[in-house]
């Protein structure tokens, strides 16, 4: 069919990710608004047996190749871009995620197509698709719209909850949808490298005191730790502070680290980038800390406070010493 | 090796934001403008490569307001070419800067041969589309993003690069050459520079020109922004006001609350 809504359905490593149904669940929002159909999109190599969970589409699109076992960006491309010129969809969701980044720009470079990044939502307005896309770090919002179909949207995680796009049913239809690739690959896949385990796994911390950049050097990771001991907690951090190598790439929280959902987190110099927020979304509660009042973590935060960190968290460790005594 | 870093200047988002008049864009007289943060990994990753390999890197970008400043720091810190691309207009999309770098790539600016062209993963504007891959597709070259190291072995024209995937996982990679790479963060944290040896390079060193045609665009824009906004107050935190140690007494009282003391 013409016109339909396409999700790439992303799966690494065997499984369907969590942003595939949370992308279902907005294409669906966008079908009913185009009255058309949602397909999902599934690239890979032996992957048929995923798509008996894909029913929240309309169609399962099922485009297997040997050059599909593991996703570059080149290959997952060229394969959509074959298929998108035989079925000319209306619309094109594709993750943003560290597995498909860079899927959806080349395959609107082949195509000649508009691609709208940062997309946190999407909806129909008078026939036409009109994404909300996130710029400059969190701290601006954009409504854009595309010039012509397909509209290939790059789609951060935690735009619908993920629940909405899963069916227990099977989709109503299956399609093989061949695609001829040329090997051999120029991107090749050597090996995966298992995270070191680090002394603490911070996804099951039930307190974290996270840093960032705000934290300003080193030797001030050591407030944080202070507090985290005060509240029997671990600190974690952001990754400008990894990137410094002020704290351990096992403490990092976010898009290429941990997701948690502590009891607790407290964000301290922390600004709330998309790619970190992503990571904390579990999290009970939430209290940040940040000198900028227009912070965007103070948008996702339960509590804030507009101050220096490196005052407040030595007050906090005291208050809350004195409150244990 | 010849290296080529690509580096966009971005809005400074340390600076507060303010939306222009037109209410689509933001007001271009209020920012301060600096490298993009992948792009500065992207240049101190190929200056490693450079110490450890040898080989040459050129750095190149478009016209934007300082752009020469960056470009004399990246001279500072051991890029042996600056070239800044004239003539395309300002404020471009990255879709049109993409355009614009491709075309000085296959002109005769003595930029080729290029064995690795690096920039930043994404940059905080990239609304309509990732640098990386938009140049790698103009250019014919293979692509990789997120990538955390690069080794290059020259002699078997490939490089090995290192991709971060989610929760702390990596995969090892092997692209032919040449090849255009999405760099996450360098091996190292970007070298500081002293402001005296960006000085001593403006007297020392120059800045290439490569001037390109302004952009005919003949197939109209791609994407058109109808509103640009704060993002909205809604779901916005509790906000605790008063001097640290009150602010931590009402933190305290929010945390026995929940019996997390």
């Amino acid at each position: 069919m013409p016109d339909n809504v396409w999700v790439l359905a992303e799966h690494w490593r065997g499984k369907l990710s969590e942003i595939t149904f949370e992308a279902l669940a907005l294409g669906r929002d966008l079908a009913a608004g185009l009255g058309r159909e949602l397909d999902a999109v599934l690239l890979g190599h032996e992957v048929k047996a995923l798509a008996g969970e894909l029913g929240a589409a309309d169609r399962v699109l099922c485009c297997e190749h040997p050059l599909l076992a593991e996703l570059t960006p080149d290959i997952y491309a060229e394969a959509l871009a074959q298929l998108a010129r035989q079925r000319a969809p209306a619309v094109v969701i594709a993750p943003l995620t560290n597995v498909t980044l860079g899927v959806g720009t080349l395959l609107a470079s082949k195509l000649e197509a508009p691609a709208i990044n940062f997309c946190r939502d999407a909806r129909v307005v008078e026939g036409k698709i009109e994404a909300l896309a996130v710029m400059y770090g969190g701290k601006i919002e954009c409504r854009v719209t595309a010039a012509r179909a397909p509209a290939i949207l790059g789609l951060w995680p935690g735009s619908r909850p993920a629940e909405a796009g899963r069916k227990s049913a099977p989709p109503a239809a299956i399609e093989d949808a061949p695609v001829t690739l040329a090997a051999p690959a120029r991107v090749r896949l050597k090996e995966y490298i298992e995270p070191e385990m680090g002394e603490i796994d911070i996804s099951a911390e039930q307190v974290l005191v996270a840093v960032g950049r705000g934290i300003q050097s080193q030797d001030n990771i050591e407030l944080a730790e202070e507090l985290a001991a005060a509240l029997g907690g671990a600190v974690c951090g952001s990754r400008p502070v990894i990137d410094q190598g002020w704290l351990a790439l096992s403490r990092q929280v976010g898009k290429s680290g941990a997701t948690v959902k502590p009891k607790l987190y407290l964000a301290a110099g922390i600004s709330g980038a998309p790619e970190h927020v992503e990571g904390i979304r579990a999290s009970e509660l939430v209290i940040a800390i940040n000198s900028d009042p227009q912070a965007p973590i103070f948008n996702v935060a339960h509590y804030g406070a507009v101050a220096d960190a490196l005052d407040l968290l030595p007050a906090l460790t005291q208050a809350v010493r004195g409150r244990k005594g | 090796m010849n290296i080529l870093v690509i580096l966009k200047m971005t809005p400074d988002v340390v600076e507060e934001l303010e939306i222009a008049a037109d209410g689509r864009s933001l007001d271009a007289g209020l920012l301060r403008m600096a490298v993009s943060e992948g792009d500065e990994h992207a240049l101190e990753e190929a200056l490693l490569i450079k110490e450890r390999h040898g080989g040459r890197v050129t750095v190149l970008a478009v016209e934007a307001p300082d752009v020469d400043d960056a470009l004399f720091a990246a001279l500072a810190k051991g890029a042996d070419r600056a070239v800044r691309i004239s003539g395309a207009g300002l404020g471009l999309g990255t879709r049109a800067v993409a355009r614009v770098l491709a075309s000085v790539l296959t002109d005769a600016h003595r930029l080729l041969p290029v064995d690795l062209v690096l920039t930043g993963t994404q940059a905080i504007d990239d609304l309509d589309g990732l640098l990386a891959p938009l140049v790698a597709h103009h250019l014919g070259m293979p692509y990789l993003g997120i990538v955390a190291e690069v080794a290059p072995d020259p002699a078997r024209r490939t490089v090995t690069v290192v991709k971060e995937y989610p929760g702390g996982v990596r995969g090892r990679f092997e692209i032919d050459l040449p090849a255009v790479i999405g760099i996450q963060s360098a091996e190292k944290p970007p070298r500081y520079v002293p402001v005296a040896k960006v000085r001593a390079a403006m007297k020392s060193e120059r800045i290439d020109s490569a001037l390109v045609p302004s952009l005919a665009d003949t197939t109209g824009p791609l994407i058109e922004v109808i509103e640009m906004r704060k993002p909205e107050a809604a779901g916005r935190a509790e906000m605790i006001e008063g001097p640290p140690a009150q602010v931590a007494d009402k933190i305290c009282e929010v945390l026995a609350a929940r019996g997390l003391l």
